[in-house]
């Protein structure tokens, strides 16, 4: 049991060694000593996995959360207290293989792509501390501890963003990302305290059932009402609102395409495979409370559902392709969010989850291999747009393979990981609301589309006539290699996993039927979809630019991203700066500070009032010393009784 | 009234005489000579009272040792020719207000007091005696005060020749010929920084 | 002794000691305020003794405040003249609103 423990503590000291010592002393070990203690985090996690799932885990045929530590941090009241503790139940153990595979994956490929870097020690600190905080995360027990471990999240990325801290693109970008976050947080915070309010406690197992099970306190939580919408929806959807945050739904979406100006394996570990999942984990984690409001989980459904459209429609005209990369992100997070929202707790009902967990699944594997392929390209080609690139299927022929799989398993074609997942949701979205089936079937449709738009650009299209990365040098070292290989692997079988047997809304095993009639549809969606891509990217041509233009405006809205980030600046400069921001400076300067010089001043000029006392006039000095006497003498004669 | 009241009198006068004058003469010497008439008449004063050895020691030390020294400072200081400026009209008028003030306060606090005289008999004034009160150790004797002023007189014999002496500056070092011409004699030159 | 008694006495102390007091706020000289000073301590000596011969007969503790005042008195003024004299050597000048540099 004390190797749970070891899992997430692992990366901490590698991260406090490197810190500490690794830097001066032995940087260019840092590496390798990052990527071995993950190897054996990974390996305690699959054990893990193992045990719990096949051997440990089932209670009455549901698996049930266990709690193997617990120790008391803070306590406020008798009653009221947070602790620290680890939480076992089936998402927390997936993530757990999730976030070491991926981390893994991505310590490996750094080996290779940050080779050389200055500050090499310091990126594997910044990962190690991700990896720790991200599996704290996933491990927490206690909402309050998963806030802290939320936050620390948020830390890492602000620093893996910023890692090329010369850059000023790059500063704003990791600034832009924790204050989106940050501000999010303010929402997820409040819910927190109005959730654990009314059902008195902070622990997850407690916290649920409370406020799941008819009782007292769902019953004080329903009825309790803030303009006609009852406590609960509000609590939930505050929660909600910092789990947004997180993941990137819209309108908090701002920060993720910017966040890709970190190093390619940081936007493959956090923005893509682990921590914008971190919004899903948490509505996932208070599934059973979310079932019970209709309304939280009608605005989670439609929050997922339009930004998953919405980012499809601008990932067609992006070129930069990790910017396309992470709009496909969000639009997946969507599916995924969109899939808990459209589901119920318990039995048939929990379709949804089971489809939302297996879709976080399979999405981690090939989405962390399209970035990473990406980051190998980028390595490869030196610049980060679509028009730099082409023709390098002959180039890099790993990549290309392992590209093709990753875009073949999003696009959802089988026997491919993503076809497997994509139909649970849609098939949880058919039975439960049929305007957010028709959204998200187009939605699969446009994301083949521009997914092999990206992969026809990069590797067909014209031929590559750029320097390139040196002859002698080829494709890519080993270490970037393998990983891709090998999450390629997983993304040709995770979809095998037969993931209803371990993961569902209740614990009981959910059958996965596979319905070929009802498929039928998604896929040749999918597949008409790609074939429209080819024929406008297969060769050069001056076909897009035609579309483009007959769609003039709806294609330079979608190239601008809709000009939210351009509403937002106007918000924050006009708005908020002049209205809040410029008073309160205001106040600050004027009034704060100039109390404190007042206070100087009054000083100064009592001072130079009475200086006159130290003249160094010595008969001065003596008519007061009289004076003082006669006074005395008065005094004790007249007064003093 | 009698001879004892009448010259009380006079020489009550020429104390109150000799120390107005004292303080508001322009001349500094003259200030210095109206003082020693001033603790004359004090002297007299004693001598009115029969307290003879204070007499004898205010004229031996105060006349002939403090105005003496005031006279030679006087001469030291150089101040002794020209007139010294008349102090402001201002601070005048008000320092003799507050004089003026000061006394009327003390005169009414002196007059609301009866003070009953004594009737016990004199103690003896004799020198010889004063000189054993002076030196014994029982408990009206002085001696713990005698041998405290001595010590204090010590003190201030020293204190006042460190502070007023006047140091001499060392002599040359000796120096060869060669470089006699080529040195440098005066010692009030700033340091040369090349 | 006829009819002066205790009163004059300290009417002549009283008045002598505001003479003295007068003389060292309104003197510029140093030398002069010394004389002033040593105009304040004749009249406590004055006093003292006026005291011991009316109201103290039969004992001499007066008198011998008095010794002890006017030996303190002496020492005082060497010192002071001492301090004078270093005075005028640094300042050229005794003149007491010429030494202010202990001023703000």
């Amino acid at each position: 049991m004390s190797l749970i423990l070891l899992i997430p503590l692992l990366p901490l000291a590698v991260f406090v060694l490197i810190a500490l010592a690794g830097r001066r002393h032995f940087p260019s070990l840092c590496g390798g000593l990052g990527t071995l203690a993950l190897l054996v985090s990974f390996g305690l996690s699959a054990y893990v996995a193992y045990d719990y799932f096949f051997v440990a885990g089932k209670v009455n045929g549901a698996y049930q959360a266990i709690i193997p530590y617990k120790l008391q941090w803070l306590s406020f009241a008798p009653g009221l207290s947070i602790d620290l503790g680890l939480m076992l139940d089936p998402i927390s153990v997936m993530m757990l293989v999730i976030v070491t595979l991926v981390s893994l994956m991505v310590h490996t490929y750094s080996l290779g792509y940050m080779k050389g870097e200055k500050r090499y020690a310091t990126y594997y600190s910044f990962l190690a501390l991700f990896t720790f905080s991200m599996l704290g995360l996933v491990l927490s027990a206690n909402i309050f501890q998963m806030y802290v471990f939320w936050e620390l999240v948020g830390v890492s990325s602000f620093l893996l963003i910023g890692f090329y801290f010369d850059k000023p693109s790059a500063v704003a970008a990791a600034k832009k990302a924790f204050i989106v976050t940050r501000f999010a947080d303010l929402g997820f915070l409040i819910g927190i305290l109005v959730l654990s309010w009314y059902s008195g406690s902070l622990d997850f197992p407690t916290l649920i059932h409370r406020l799941s099970t008819p009782g007292t306190e769902l019953h004080n939580i329903t009825a309790a009402s803030f303009l006609g919408i009852s406590a609960l929806t509000w609590g939930l959807a505050l929660v909600f609102i910092g789990g947004a945050g997180k993941s990137a739904m819209f309108p908090l979406h701002i920060w993720l395409p910017d966040a890709m100006e970190g190093p390619t394996p940081v936007s493959a570990l956090i923005h893509a495979a682990t921590m914008v999942v971190a919004g899903v984990f948490l509505v996932a984690r208070l599934f059973p409370v979310y079932s019970v409001s209709d309304q939280a989980m009608g605005i989670v459904t439609w929050v997922g559902a339009f930004s998953s459209f919405f980012a499809a429609i601008i990932a067609c005209t992006q070129t930069d392709i990790k910017r396309v990369l992470a709009y496909s992100t969000m639009s997946q997070i969507g599916y995924m969010m969109f899939s808990l929202g459209v589901s119920r707790y318990g039995g048939e009902h929990g379709l949804g989850y089971m489809a939302s967990m297996f879709h976080l699944f399979t999405h981690a594997m090939f989405k962390a291999l399209l970035f990473l392929g990406a980051g190998a390209v980028i390595h490869y080609v030196h610049s980060n747009e679509m028009g730099d690139m082409g023709g390098l299927r002959k180039h890099m022929p790993v990549t290309h393979i392992t590209f093709l799989v990753a875009c073949l398993a999003i696009a959802g074609i089988p026997p491919f990981a993503g076809f497997f997942s994509k139909e649970e949701i849609l098939k949880a979205a058919y039975h439960a609301s049929m305007p957010v089936y028709i959204m998200a079937v187009l939605t699969a449709a446009i994301t083949a589309f521009y997914m092999f738009r990206l992969y026809f650009n990069i590797f067909w299209n014209k031929e590559f006539h750029g320097h390139g990365h040196d002859a002698h040098h080829g494709e890519a070292p080993a270490s970037m290699k393998l990983p891709l290989l090998i999450l390629g692997l997983c993304a040709l079988f995770a979809g095998f996993v037969p993931f209803g047997n371990f993961v569902t809304s209740d614990g009981h095993p959910l059958a996965m039927e596979f319905d070929p009639l009802f498929s039928v549809t998604p896929v040749l969606l999918a597949l008409a979809g790609i074939l429209v891509a080819r024929s406008l990217y297969y060769r050069q041509s001056q076909r897009p630019d035609r579309i483009a233009m007959s769609v003039k405006g709806l294609y330079q809205a979608a190239y601008h991203r809709f000009f939210i980030d351009e509403i937002y600046l106007f918000i924050t400069k006009k708005v908020i700066f002049n209205l809040i921001g410029r008073p309160a400076a205001w106040i600050d300067r004027n009034i704060v500070d100039g109390a404190v010089n007042m206070a100087a001043t009054v000083t100064g000029k009592i001072s130079m009032a009475i200086k006159g006392a130290q003249s160094g006039k010595l008969q001065q000095y003596a008519a007061w010393f009289f004076a003082a006497m006669v006074g005395s003498v008065l005094v004790f004669i007249y007064l003093w009784k | 009234m009698e001879m004892s009241d009448i010259i009380f009198y006079i020489i009550a006068f020429v104390i109150i005489a000799g120390g107005v004058l004292a303080v508001t003469s322009r001349k500094i010497f003259r200030s210095a000579v109206f003082l020693l008439i001033s603790l004359l008449g004090i002297a007299s004063l004693y001598f009115f009272i029969d307290f003879e050895f204070i007499a004898a020691v205010q004229i031996v030390v105060y006349v002939g040792g403090i105005v003496v020294l005031l006279i030679f400072s006087i001469f030291l200081t150089h101040g002794s020719g020209a007139d010294m400026p008349r102090p402001a009209p201002l601070r005048m008028v008000f320092s003799l207000l507050s004089v003026a003030l000061g006394y009327a306060l003390a005169m009414l606090f002196i007059r609301e007091e009866v003070f009953v005289p004594s009737t016990l008999p004199a103690a003896s004034l004799e020198v010889s005696s004063i000189g054993a009160q002076m030196l014994s150790t029982t408990e009206h004797g002085f001696v713990l005060p005698f041998e405290l002023v001595s010590m204090l007189l010590l003190a201030s014999m020293i204190g006042c020749i460190v502070i007023a002496i006047k140091i001499k500056l060392p002599p040359h070092p000796i120096v060869n010929d060669a470089d006699e011409d080529a040195a440098d004699h005066s010692l009030n030159q700033p340091l040369q920084t090349n | 002794m006829g009819h002066i008694g205790l009163l004059h006495f300290l009417t002549i102390s009283c008045a002598l000691f505001f003479i003295g007091v007068y003389g060292f706020l309104t003197r510029r000289n140093l030398i002069t305020m010394l004389m002033s000073i040593e105009l304040i301590l004749n009249s406590v000596n004055l006093n003292f003794v006026a005291f011991n011969k009316f109201l103290f007969p039969h004992k001499l503790d007066g008198l011998f405040f008095t010794l002890f005042i006017i030996t303190i008195a002496a020492a005082e003024a060497a010192v002071a003249i001492a301090i004078i004299i270093n005075l005028y050597r640094n300042f050229r000048s005794i003149d007491v609103e010429d030494a202010d540099n202990l001023k703000y």
